[in-house]
């Protein structure tokens, strides 16, 4: 009788922890989801109850968003930044990444290591240089200075991750198809690329959920509406003189929130081995 | 063995087949990403050093040299020295309360149970969702009329709606909910990278140290956390950088206010630095991170070397 | 006329020298097998051939040019590696069908030569599948048509034979041997395995840290070994050595028989101390000391499987002889020599 007490204590602590994780985590996108569906009379009325409807939800906040606010241009050019930053990214780190796994001796990784920890960096230590070189090449205020300076950071981070790929792919197709009369870059091309297509995806996913999480950059970089990305267009720019328009803006952080987080749970155990540099499979 | 006669052989040219070597093709290939890291990197961080040693501003972009007064004049500011000390009070404060969620959460992730994969999912949602939404998300949580947490608290009768708390605008709540922010933001992470490392032990090892008697403790914190220690460093070293140098949770929830009480180094380079355009200065500023940064590339070093044995 | 002239091969990793002046000539047509333990270079040696390394110094001659700086791709050698380096992503037909692509070969062409070298190793029925829903069996079949299929100036094998269970094992040696004779490929085929280096080399080359010991017919490097790592290296269990003022005495265990089963002949006689004797069906081996000689591995003896057991019983001291003939003799640097 007593154990069957034990076990049970057990077991509800156990559930109970794990509910205070999970409301403590996903509570605040809750919020996000409830704001952004509540009438505004029912937000701001103190004597409601804040965690249902008090009167009939509505999707007043998010037409709103996309028939009055720059929120649809915002989402166009997160999505053209994170393409062009993906297609840098790829072009730059894929061979960047195979040549350091394939560096014979302690300089491949050496210089693998020297360029990871260029990811580093922080961009609070570079955005005063880098708003002066955006700004004389004539890109202040344009959203194509972030597609010139996002890479700095992903092709770091890409290239550390497809490196530790690289690695573990089998030398021996690369180096049957050489003998068997491909070039080096022949080999690269019919047989490395095909063969790495789930690594290049997680790339491209990664790459383009760092973009859409970069802040600092775009805060910097950028303060005409138009050429704002989603992050900072919804953070900053939804609130008109002093008066915040919550619903709108757990409205547009809902949308916005919503491809990254999908993202990460389908990569993350690739995403893990890849900043602990493979130490984990 | 028989001698061999030297055939008139036919030798091919040196350069023909040139990509065909390794180190060639291999030079070839990591040269742009190399190039495009040194020019958007490597310059501007020795642009940053300059100006910090300079009279540069963006109405007056003159390079004159000026040695460190800049670095003079900002440590004798009362704000910069505050600034300073938030900096480090908000980086280690909230990556210790995001390291002890971190390990209990992914104590309790470790055991099967119905549901863990959705449970999993939501719980890295702090990490995954762009920082600046979910800080939004929490101002409209902290809102000093509508805050939910507040609500409820008054409607459990913990406080009186008099005397309901003013999140951001108390100096040393305002703290507290950055902090509390921040963890929130990288305890997901942790218990990541705790995953990742506990599930790397090999089995056999933990049962070794079952059969030998090792209790639920002594297998945690003697065999299992000795183990996973390069990886917990790598994932802390990652956590403490970007916190250390962070402005977006301060510039979104507190705008550094009030009265400074929660301005920290990436905050303060961006508010001289950008908006008052007064460049030499808060690349002076920012620079002040490079010793911490110095110290996490150290240990990055080591522990990244020391993951492959 | 040569098609493999290798002069004076050094490769040196770092500081690691794998190769250390290795000269070899391969005559058209012939099977030569390099046998050496795990480590010794041969496979350094062999991917310095095909062009995957390139050799610090010596020069490398294939069918009469010196390829010392041309990639594998204009070396017109193939290749069968380790664990087949077949390539997932293609089904069987263009695995075979892909050293003939890269050379641009007509697509008629292409069709009847992939018909060719499927035939010839039996894997018509496989054309259509990829890499992954084969057998060992059948990917060492297809990696073998692949090398074939461009008709190479040399046929390059590396262990071919290591991911294969023991039974397959036998009859792929056949099957690899019982090919070359018929399309009479130039091959060098690379292996830690004595067994198949006797059954299919025209001659083996013994290689030893980086150097050949000897290169030789099976017959010659069995009975005529050239130093001492030879003559341990080969055979099983390896050859006596007895120990005599720094020089050594050679023998192999099936010529060290009990004196009363030398019949003729000159010979010398031996007191044999019988410790264990290990009972193998088709033969007996058994292991000893012999009076007045130290040595560091035990004295074997190679006997029929019946016969002798009444009379060897361990522990006691038997009168064993090797006719003179058999014996070998090897100086203090372990070289062969004519007599003691």
């Amino acid at each position: 009788m007593q154990r069957i007490i034990a076990s049970t204590l057990r077991e509800v602590s156990f559930y109970g922890a794990v509910a205070f994780f999970v409301v403590l985590t996903a509570f605040p996108f809750y919020w996000m989801l409830i704001t952004s569906l509540k009438s505004n009379p029912d937000l701001y009325n103190v004597t409601n109850i804040p965690f249902w409807f008090n009167e009939a939800p509505t999707l007043e906040h998010f037409r709103y968003l996309f028939e009055d606010t720059l929120f649809a241009r915002w989402l166009l050019n997160s999505l053209v930044i994170g393409v062009c930053v993906v297609a840098i990214t790829l072009v730059t780190a894929l061979p960047a990444g195979y040549s350091l796994a394939r560096m014979t001796g302690r300089s491949g990784e050496a210089l693998g290591i020297g360029v990871f920890l260029t990811y580093l960096v922080p961009p609070t230590l570079l955005f005063l240089p880098l708003s002066r070189i955006v700004a004389s090449l004539g890109l202040q205020n344009s959203m194509w200075s972030l597609v010139l300076v996002y890479p700095t950071f992903t092709i770091p981070f890409c290239t550390w991750l497809l490196m530790g790929f690289f690695k573990s792919f089998p030398r021996e197709i690369e180096e049957a198809a050489i003998v068997d009369g491909c070039s080096l870059f022949g080999a690269f091309i019919k047989m490395v690329i095909p063969l790495s297509l789930p690594a290049i995806l997680t790339t491209v996913i990664f790459t383009f959920t760092l973009t859409l999480q970069e802040f600092v950059y775009a805060l910097t970089f950028i303060s005409s509406s138009a050429q704002k990305p989603v992050t900072l267009g919804v953070a900053t720019d939804l609130v008109r003189g002093d008066i915040f328009f919550w619903g709108e803006i757990m409205a547009g952080a809902l949308i916005a929130s919503i491809p990254v987080a999908i993202a990460y749970n389908f990569f993350l155990d690739r995403f893990i081995s890849g900043i602990t540099g493979g130490a984990v499979k | 063995m028989a001698t061999i006669a030297e055939p008139a052989a036919r030798t091919a040219s040196r350069f023909r087949f040139i990509l065909d070597r390794r180190e060639v093709l291999g030079s070839i290939f990591v040269a742009p990403a190399i190039l495009y890291v040194l020019l958007l990197v490597g310059v501007p961080f020795l642009l940053a050093v300059y100006y910090s040693v300079s009279a540069y501003t963006i109405y007056d972009p003159s390079w004159r040299f000026v040695g460190l007064t800049n670095f003079r004049q900002i440590l004798q500011n009362p704000v910069f020295l505050e600034t300073l000390e938030n900096t480090f009070l908000f980086t280690f404060a909230s990556q210790l309360l995001g390291l002890i969620l971190g390990k209990f959460g992914a104590l309790l992730l470790l055991r099967p149970f119905p549901g863990r994969k959705i449970v999993r999912a939501l719980i890295i949602l702090p990490w995954a969702v762009p920082i600046a939404l979910a800080s939004v998300a929490w101002e409209w949580m902290f809102d000093s009329l509508y805050s939910v947490i507040n609500w409820t608290m008054i409607t459990l009768g913990i406080i009186d709606r008099s005397e309901a708390p003013n999140w951001l605008g108390n100096p040393h709540l305002a703290m507290l909910c950055v902090i509390v922010v921040n963890a929130w933001r990288f305890f997901p992470f942790a218990i990541v990278i705790f995953l990742a490392g506990i599930t790397s032990v090999p089995q056999d090892i933990i049962d070794a140290a079952t059969v030998d008697g090792a209790g639920f403790w002594r297998r945690n914190y003697q065999i299992i956390l000795p183990m996973i220690f390069p990886i917990v460093a790598v994932g802390l070293i990652f956590g403490i950088v970007f916190t250390f140098t962070d402005l977006s949770i301060v510039f979104l929830l507190t705008n550094g206010g009030p009265i400074n009480a929660t301005s920290v180094l990436g905050f303060q380079g961006f508010q001289v630095g950008i908006l008052s355009g007064d460049v030499s200065h808060g690349a002076a500023i920012s620079l002040f991170m490079l010793p911490v940064l110095l110290l996490m590339v150290v240990g990055m070093l080591r522990f990244i070397r020391r993951r492959e044995i | 006329m040569a098609a493999v002239l290798a002069q004076n091969i050094v490769k040196r990793f770092e500081n690691v020298l794998a190769v250390n002046g290795i000269t070899l000539a391969v005559p058209d047509g012939e099977f030569v097998v390099l046998l050496g333990p795990s480590g010794c270079g041969k496979t350094t040696f062999l991917r310095i051939i095909c062009g995957l390394e390139r050799q610090t110094s010596g020069n490398l001659i294939i069918a009469g040019d010196i390829v010392n700086d041309v990639p594998p791709r204009a070396r017109g050698v193939a290749m069968m590696f380790q664990s087949y380096g077949l390539y997932p992503h293609y089904t069987v037909r263009n695995n075979i069908a892909f050293p003939l692509r890269t050379q641009r070969v007509g697509r008629a062409v292409i069709e009847s030569k992939v018909d060719w070298a499927s035939r010839l190793l039996g894997i018509e029925h496989l054309l259509d599948r990829r890499p992954r829903q084969l057998s060992g069996g059948e990917r060492q079949r297809v990696a073998l048509a692949r090398a074939l299929v461009r008709e190479p100036t040399a046929l390059l094998l590396d262990e071919p034979l290591s991911n294969l269970d023991a039974k397959l094992r036998a009859s792929a040696r056949q099957d690899i041997k019982q090919f070359q004779r018929r399309v009479g490929v130039t091959t060098i085929y690379v292996t830690h395995d004595q067994v198949e280096a006797m059954g299919m080399g025209d001659r083996i080359a013994v290689i030893d840290r980086g150097k050949i010991r000897q290169v030789g017919t099976p017959a010659e490097i069995y009975d005529e070994p050239a130093d001492r790592f030879v003559a341990t290296f080969v055979g099983t269990p390896p050859m006596n050595l007895l120990t005599h003022n720094g020089a050594h005495l050679g023998f192999r265990p099936e010529n060290f028989l009990p004196k009363e089963m030398i019949r003729g002949g000159d010979f010398s006689e031996f007191s044999f101390r019988v410790d264990r004797s290990e009972y193998l069906g088709s033969e007996r081996i058994v292991y000893g000391a012999i009076e007045g000689f130290d040595s560091s591995q035990p004295i074997t003896a190679k006997l029929p499987a019946h016969g002798a057991e009444q009379t060897l019983r361990p522990g006691e001291w038997h009168p064993f002889a090797v006719r003179n003939k058999d014996l070998r003799y090897f100086d203090q640097d372990g070289k062969r020599t004519d007599r003691h």
